[in-house]
């Protein structure tokens, strides 16, 4: 890799490798424990779970983000990244890893990255799904400074035995304002996939939000 | 009664040599994975995906498979079930091409597994909050036999129209007084999609509701994932005045005296003899090994057990679908 950094600085494709970061060490079974994370996450909404990765994303890409779009992400699968994450050595990342497409529009990807909560996009930016094919929206991984130090949420709907309270800090004013309405046309609206640290915790579209 | 499988090949645990841990490519996972969770998130929704081949033909449990091989990692321990028997033929093979492809412990019992594949029929033994439960599906469509055209099924799903699946509900008590179906019956699952539970007897359908345990379905033949969160309300369809209910029986299970598992019939002779014993092998095992006992004699119990196999097998090798008759 350090002969072909310092002939071209990029691997075929023109993606540059100079700083290239690690991405799962074991990509088959590191894979597969992040993806059941990730299904638990999603069947148990409103659950913190830790992830055991040691990943070391470039800057500003914390582990369990990281982790979620390495899982997750191929060349079928456009990839949004908001502009503070949106660096070189981030695309070149998830260029290499996933090879997955960078898109510009938030409207065409299937996954958003989002790592500056307080400033992303308003949800209905993001793909909603079709009425025939509700499958078809966007999931974000959405990264946020803490998931146990900000408001208390209270979460209902599939998945949850009563209630979960949830305390994702850093989000904007309209969030769960936006989130309610994303509920409310289900089954369409994107999903949610909140990381922080090495914590993740999933908020699907069937989830409804109080307080 | 984990058992340290035979077929279970390399120490290092990579699986059968020459293919990728649980069979498929990670491209193919990785498409399923996301089919997956937007299944979760849609509870009832039929995903579609792109199914494989597998290294057998369709109605034998494609679906589930591709589904278990793509959640299905290092630490899991599988149960497979057909018609909830661990010792049919296609629950053994499944079993087997795991711990061969994947090599992760198998076993027969219920609480000790992490992930059970199914075949038609729910565990009687209750699961838990850390379980999946994976089903096979032959046709994932309820509406199919009603509407052969996936088009319109697509726009009735879309916007709920559910009033023909009334209808040929209200023909049967019309024609029957009854609801006739008795198995794969129509769920609503939480008030929005009508689901096909697969054809698992509606002896079963109560338990899908506010099930502990993340429930899958994989449908290899007609391409389509979807799923049933854990806690979920799944409702089976019926009238004010005709509730739903369930199967039952004036007999009890003749070798363990179960009062309250789903029973098959079994034919004892060609003068009408018969008797009935539980559909889940395991759970009918643990009873009997627990000191229950129904009305056969011991000594018929046994030989009864040793003609299907479902003695007390000293370890399950994989091997052992002789049907003795």
């Amino acid at each position: 890799m350090a002969a072909m950094a310092t002939l071209a600085g990029s691997a075929p494709g023109g993606i540059d490798t100079t700083d290239l970061k690690p991405g799962l060490a074991d990509p088959v079974h590191d894979s597969q424990r992040v993806f059941r994370a990730l299904l638990e996450a999603m069947a148990r909404p409103g659950r913190p779970l830790q992830l055991e990765e040691g990943l070391d994303p470039p800057f500003p890409l914390d582990p369990a983000t990281a982790a979620a779009v390495l899982t997750l992400c191929d060349h079928d699968t456009p990839l949004w990244i908001d502009w503070i994450a949106d660096t070189p050595p981030v695309r070149a990342y998830f260029s290499f890893h996933c090879g997955c497409p960078l898109v510009e529009r938030s409207q065409q990807a299937a996954f958003g990255l989002v790592s500056d909560a307080e400033n992303m996009p308003r949800l209905g930016l993001f793909a909603q799904g079709l009425d025939k094919y509700p499958d078809r929206s966007a999931t974000l991984v959405l990264q946020v400074p803490s998931l146990s130090e900000g408001l208390a949420v209270q979460l209902s709907g599939p998945g949850i035995d009563g209630r979960e309270t949830l305390r994702a800090a850093g989000l904007p004013d309209w969030f769960w304002n936006d989130w309610r309405l994303n509920a409310a046309q289900f089954p369409l609206g994107v999903d949610i996939i909140m990381t922080s640290g090495r914590a993740l915790v999933g908020l699907p579209r069937s989830i409804a939000a109080e307080g | 009664m984990t058992t340290a499988s035979a077929e279970k090949t390399a120490e290092n645990g990579a699986g059968e040599e020459g293919y990728n841990f649980a069979y498929l490519d990670e491209q193919t996972k990785r498409m399923i994975r996301r089919c997956i969770l937007k299944a979760v998130a849609v509870p009832g929704y039929q995903v579609p995906f792109g199914g494989r081949e597998m290294p057998l033909p369709y109605g034998w449990g494609t679906g589930g498979m591709q589904v278990t091989a793509s959640i299905i990692g290092h630490d899991d321990t599988l149960k497979v079930i057909d018609q909830g028997a661990d010792d049919t033929t296609n629950a053994v093979n499944i079993r087997r091409f795991f711990a061969r492809t994947a090599a992760v412990d198998t076993t027969e019992v219920t609480a000790e597994a992490s992930i059970v594949q199914t075949r038609h029929r729910v565990p009687e033994d209750p699961m838990t909050e850390g379980q999946i439960l994976v089903y096979q599906v032959p046709q994932p469509e309820p509406l199919r036999k009603l509407e052969p055209r996936e088009i319109e099924c697509r726009k009735m799903h879309a916007y709920k129209e559910y009033g023909l699946m009334q209808v040929s509900l209200y023909e049967d008590i019309a024609r029957f007084g009854e609801i006739a179906t008795s198995y794969s019956y129509p769920v609503m699952v939480n008030d929005r999609y009508l689901m096909s539970p697969t054809p698992i007897p509606k002896f079963d359908n109560p338990k899908m509701h506010d099930f502990p345990a993340l429930q899958l379905f994989g449908a290899g033949r007609e391409k389509r994932i979807y799923a049933i969160p854990p806690f979920t309300k799944v409702k089976s369809l019926d009238f004010d005045d005709h509730p739903f209910e369930v199967q039952q029986w004036e007999e009890n299970c003749a070798l363990c005296g179960a009062e309250d598992t789903f029973l098959d019939e079994v034919i004892l002779d060609d003068r009408g003899g018969k008797m009935y014993v539980c559909s889940d092998s395991h759970y009918c095992a643990r009873r009997r090994a627990e000191g229950h006992r129904g009305t056969l004699s011991d000594s018929a119990a046994a030989a009864y057990a040793a003609a299907v196999g479902a003695a007390d097998r000293p370890s399950e090798d994989g091997e052992s679908a002789e049907w003795v008759t």
